[in-house]
This record gives C-alpha cells, sequence and structure tokens, in this order.
C-alpha cells in the first residue's frame, strides 16, 4: 500500500471541501501517512470468502405508510440560514463568472 | 414546606441517587424545584472551572420542575423519574436550545425540533439541566476537541474525564446532575464513565432511537444512559429505549427488562467469560488488579468464569478508524455552509463561489481532528481505495462479530477492563492521535458488532483514580449486563462501605475547584505584573 503524500492529502481536501492552509496540509499529511499505515492492516485477515458487514443490523427496506403529517414550517426550516430570501435559502453565486 | 433550603442542604440533595430523588418527590418530601435549585447553584459554582456544561437552561429546568410539582400537588399520576434532573449531551437537538456538537461550526445553532430522546425526557417530565461538553462531533476519547475548551476530570481537574461524553460524565461525577444522556460510538459513554467512577451504559445498536441525535457514524452511533449507580442507569434507559418510527434503524421490539434485571443480587448459573485479547499487556497493572478482583466478586456471587478467545479483537481499532471516518466523513458533508451553521467568506476573494465559501467555513468551522478524520474517510472512500481499505475493514467487522456470536454460545456475557488506564492528564496525548484511539481498545468491538456494553466502577488504581470494568452483552439482550453490573455494584459496595458509591472516596471537588481558581488567578496576577 503506497503512503499517503501532501498531494493526496491536498487533492482529497479539495473532494472533502476543506481548504487547508499549508501548516494544515505538512501536519496531516505525516499524520495520515502513518495513520493509513497502520489501519491497512484489516488487508492482513480479510479474507475474499468473509462478507462484508456494513450495518449490525440487517434491515432492509424499512417503509412507513405515505402519509401525510405535520413538518416544519418554511419559517422554521430557514430559521438557522446563514441567509434567506422569499422563503428560499440564499446562497453565494454557483455558476463561474461570465 | 418551604421552597429554599440552605446551602448543605442543598449539596446533600445533590448526593442522592436519582432513584432516592425520585422516591422522595413521590413521598412529598421534596419538589422538584428544590432539588433543580440544589444542582443550579452546584453548577454555578463548579462549572466554571469543570466546564462540563457548555449551557445552562436554568428557566427551562425551573418551569419544567414548577410543573411537575404542582401537578403532584393536584394529585396527578406522574411517572417515575417526573421532577428528576437530567443533563443531555450537546449532540442531542433541544427544540430552542443552542445546540453544537462542541463545533465551532454549530456555534449558534438553535434547533427547530427534538431529538426523540429529549422528546422522551420530557415526556417522562424530567427538567433538563442544560447541555454538556463533549469533543467536537463526538470525535475523541477525552473531551480536549470540545471547540469550547476541555472539561476537567472532577477527581483531578489536571486530568481528562473521558470522552467523547466527558461533560456527561462529568456533571454526574461532580453532583452537577442525578443522570445524563451520552451517545457512545466507539466508547463515548462507557470510556468516560470508567474515568470518573461513574456508570455508563450503550444498549444494542437499535435500543434507543437517534432521530434529532447529531449523527457521527450512523452504523455506530447508540444513545444511552450515564448515572451513579446501576440501578439509576436503567431507570434512565427505560425512560428513552424503545421503537422510534422516526429511526428505521431503530428496534421494534419492547425495550429489554434492565430495571428489572438491576435488582440482581445471586448470579449462580451464570457464564461469565473472560475476554483474552482485552486483558493484559498495554493494560496498567493497577487497573488488571481492579479487574481480577471484580472477577473474583463475580465468583462468589455464584458465577462460573471462564476464559475465551475473541482472536479477530486485535484488528478492531484499525477496522474501526476506517469505518468511522468514512461514514462521518459522509454525515458532515451536510454542513455546507449553505442551509445552517458557519459560513464564512474566503479572505481576499471578491466574489466568491458557493464552492470556495464551503471550502473556506469548513476550514474555519472545524477543528483539527474533525479534519483529520474527514480526510482519512474520504481517502478511504476515494476511488482506488475503496477496496484496500473500507471493503477490507467492512470484513473485518463481519469477523468481529462471528467473534462474539462464538464467545456467546459458551457464555452468558463477557467482562474486560474498559479502559486500558486511569485517566490521563489533559494535554499528553494531544500531539499524538494515534495514542488517543488506543485508549478505545476494549470498548470498539460491541460497536462494530452493535453489541450492548456497560461500564461500572471496580475501585480506585495506586493513582487514586477510579477505574472500571465493562460487561457486554449479546445483542438485545442488555438486561444481562444490568444484572452482573448490578451484582457486582453491590458487592463492591458491601466490601467499600459507606455509601456504597467509589465517589465516597473521590476528593471534595469543591475544595479542588477553589485552590484552581485562587492558582489561576495568582498566574493571572503574575502575567499582568
Amino acid at each position: 500500500m503506497s503512503a499517503i503524500t501532501r498531494d493526496d492529502v491536498a487533492h482529497v481536501a479539495m473532494l472533502a471541501r476543506i481548504s487547508l492552509s499549508e501548516d494544515e496540509l505538512d501536519r496531516l499529511a505525516g499524520q495520515l501517512d502513518q495513520i493509513v499505515d497502520w489501519v491497512g492492516q484489516v488487508n492482513q485477515v480479510a479474507a475474499a470468502d468473509v462478507p462484508p458487514m456494513s450495518h449490525p443490523l440487517p434491515l432492509t427496506n424499512v417503509t412507513r405508510p405515505d402519509e401525510v403529517r405535520p413538518a416544519l414550517t418554511a419559517e422554521q426550516a430557514l430559521a438557522g440560514a446563514p441567509e434567506a430570501e422569499q422563503q428560499r435559502f440564499a446562497v453565494p453565486r454557483i455558476l463561474d463568472e461570465d | 414546606m418551604t421552597e429554599t433550603t440552605t446551602p448543605a442542604a442543598g449539596e446533600e440533595l445533590t448526593r442522592l441517587t436519582a432513584a432516592a430523588m425520585a422516591d422522595r418527590l413521590t413521598a412529598g418530601e421534596l419538589t422538584s424545584e428544590q432539588l433543580v435549585h440544589a444542582h443550579l447553584d452546584r453548577i454555578e459554582r463548579l462549572n466554571p472551572v469543570l466546564n462540563a456544561y457548555l449551557r445552562v437552561d436554568a428557566e427551562g429546568a425551573l418551569a419544567t420542575a414548577r410543573e411537575v410539582d404542582a401537578a403532584r400537588a393536584g394529585g396527578e399520576q406522574l411517572p417515575r423519574l417526573a421532577g428528576v434532573p437530567v443533563a443531555v449531551k450537546d449532540i442531542a437537538c433541544t427544540e430552542g436550545l443552542v445546540t453544537t456538537a462542541g463545533s465551532r461550526m454549530l456555534a449558534a445553532w438553535v434547533p427547530p425540533y427534538d431529538a426523540t430522546v429529549v422528546r422522551r425526557l420530557r415526556e417522562a417530565r424530567m427538567p433538563i439541566l442544560g447541555k454538556t461538553n463533549m469533543d467536537e462531533f463526538a470525535m475523541g476519547s477525552s473531551t480536549e476537541h470540545s471547540a469550547f475548551g476541555p472539561t476537567r476530570n472532577p477527581w483531578d481537574l489536571d486530568r481528562i474525564p473521558g470522552g467523547s461524553g466527558g461533560g456527561s460524565s462529568a456533571a454526574v461525577a461532580a453532583y452537577l446532575a442525578p443522570l445524563a444522556i451520552g451517545s457512545d460510538t466507539g466508547g463515548s459513554i462507557r470510556q468516560p464513565a470508567a474515568v470518573t467512577g461513574t456508570v455508563g451504559a450503550k444498549p444494542t445498536y437499535g435500543g434507543v432511537s437517534r432521530y434529532g441525535v447529531i449523527a457521527l457514524a450512523s452504523s455506530l452511533d447508540q444513545i444511552g444512559p450515564c448515572a451513579r449507580t446501576v440501578t439509576d442507569a436503567a431507570l434512565l434507559h427505560e425512560v428513552i429505549g424503545g421503537h422510534d418510527p422516526m429511526d428505521s434503524t431503530s428496534i421494534d421490539a419492547p425495550v429489554p427488562p434492565v430495571l428489572e434485571a438491576a435488582g440482581t443480587r445471586d448470579l449462580t448459573g451464570l457464564r461469565v467469560g473472560i475476554v483474552s485479547e482485552l486483558t493484559g499487556e498495554g493494560y496498567q497493572p493497577d487497573v488488571q488488579a481492579r479487574f481480577d478482583e471484580a472477577v473474583a466478586q463475580l465468583r462468589e456471587a455464584g458465577a462460573e468464569v471462564v476464559e475465551v478467545s475473541c482472536p479477530h479483537f486485535r484488528y478492531a481499532l484499525p477496522a474501526y478508524y476506517l469505518i468511522l471516518p468514512s461514514e462521518a466523513s459522509s454525515n458532515l458533508a451536510r454542513y455546507d455552509a449553505m442551509r445552517y451553521g458557519l459560513r464564512v467568506h474566503p479572505e481576499g476573494v471578491d466574489r466568491p463561489s458557493a464552492e470556495q465559501v464551503m471550502a473556506a467555513s469548513r476550514d474555519a468551522g472545524f477543528g483539527d481532528e474533525v479534519k483529520r478524520r474527514i480526510i482519512l474517510g474520504t481517502y478511504a472512500l476515494s476511488a482506488g481505495y475503496y477496496e484496500a481499505y473500507y471493503g477490507q475493514a467492512q470484513k473485518v467487522r463481519t469477523l468481529i462479530a462471528r467473534d462474539f456470536e462464538a464467545a456467546f454460545e459458551q457464555v452468558d456475557v463477557l467482562i474486560s477492563p474498559t479502559a486500558p488506564t486511569t485517566a490521563f492528564r489533559i494535554g499528553d496525548k494531544a500531539e499524538d492521535p494515534m495514542a488517543m484511539y488506543r485508549n478505545d481498545i476494549a470498548t470498539i468491538p460491541a460497536n462494530l458488532a452493535g453489541v450492548p456494553g456497560l461500564s461500572v466502577p471496580a475501585g480506585i488504581a495506586g493513582d487514586g483514580l477510579p477505574v472500571g470494568v465493562q460487561l457486554l452483552a449479546p445483542a438485545t439482550s442488555d438486561e444481562r449486563m444490568y444484572a452482573v453490573g448490578a451484582a457486582l455494584e453491590a458487592r463492591l459496595a458491601a466490601q467499600w462501605g459507606g455509601s456504597g458509591s467509589v465517589l465516597d472516596r473521590a476528593p471534595d471537588v469543591s475544595a479542588l475547584v477553589d485552590a484552581f481558581a485562587t492558582t489561576a488567578s495568582s498566574a493571572d496576577r503574575e502575567v499582568t505584573a
């Protein structure tokens, strides 16, 4: 298993939408390299014939009747918004300029 | 009856068990308002140093208390714990009361609804004293990763109270609340209980609704009770447990009879298994000694004790530190600075895009440990690595669940120390994330498999700090760990004398806090001079 590099951390931070500072990148790269090496131990035991387990409960398709029930009002839902306009979340521009 | 109590009488009230508080309330010897006042007074005095509560809701707690007192005076039939105050970890949403999960990201966020667990406390008519401190988004074993400062252990103010639920454990241990709600993803209820001399239970996965609880790792998270006695934990467990249609992973079956089990004293015929992989090397010698004594007590109570092997438990930590960050990186994607929480504009950008605002906000809003785990999880899930890391970790999870199945064919309950050491010093592991992770070695297997676990005090180590032992039971058989925990607690209480609580031997926290405050202010004076 290849070790995690500073560039890997920068790429993953971009995927995770966290703008890390140069210092943070340096520090995290060193720590994550160690951690990734250590968690890689899972490859020592997990054989091909072992089924993966994603959850403790064997649940599939838990459903409920599709009935109208009381829900939050628009005001309640927007109460924690950094910015709201006309009963909507107001967000910074989502398209490139021009 | 007067509504005011002398300070000394108030102190006495806070030392009662929740069960005794409930009995005195029912008997009319005490009002809920007196109880709430007694706790608020103590919180006001000790919390500035302990930092167990992030927010105190005096007004809300007193309003509930007065309603309960009026209802009782009017002859109304009330739930058993009506009027008994409770603290809630700041991970469970409280309508109208700021809920931060210990993060700058949610520093000012007021939830628009109650978590089911909070709703159940309200239905049980329990005054909610406030919200307790925690590691940011429950990532940590020390509460040092809270954005709002660490919580101090009431046994020694330079030590950690465990984590992530160190606020709840410290509040209960320092008599700032008789009961508290915790959440346990890898040990965050059990390990804090162990290092503060209190009791903490992680129910079977799905045993308590997660609806309205801020998610860390959805397949591991479980809500549970923090208390000073096994019976008190069982009382709170029965209030919060049971099916909730709002949580699709909630078990649709009655709550296991944990309160009845907490009355158990005789363990004749019960088979207890010591997990070989969770003792010996790596465990502080006097933690091991208290554990061995607890096992001897169980034998004397009639239990048959054998050693069992769970060979894959040694891979539990690496598997957990892939599964948890993977799920967390996905769950924490919701903090996008668009709909709620912190929004920060990047410096030096004239008209930033939503994506730039998102990235700047997540950098400013998340602390180091949260960033570390999000990056690790994103890496483990990314193209080319998924099979080697997350996929393999899920297979290890199967092997650990199989180890539990095999063990529970031989024994009824498993036992181990809850944590490998007593409380470490604040700052000791701050620069070494892996040393911090290793602290959860004994508690993590239960979360991976979804089985219940209970930590009960087992005595005090040579360093004067408390030690806990952990009991593990098969899924949906939570009552078994309560039965063994209660029998052990009763035998140790008889041996220790006094009230029977290990907390009797804790130093006087008021004196510690006064001394701490004096030192801190003289240090300030030196700095100013």
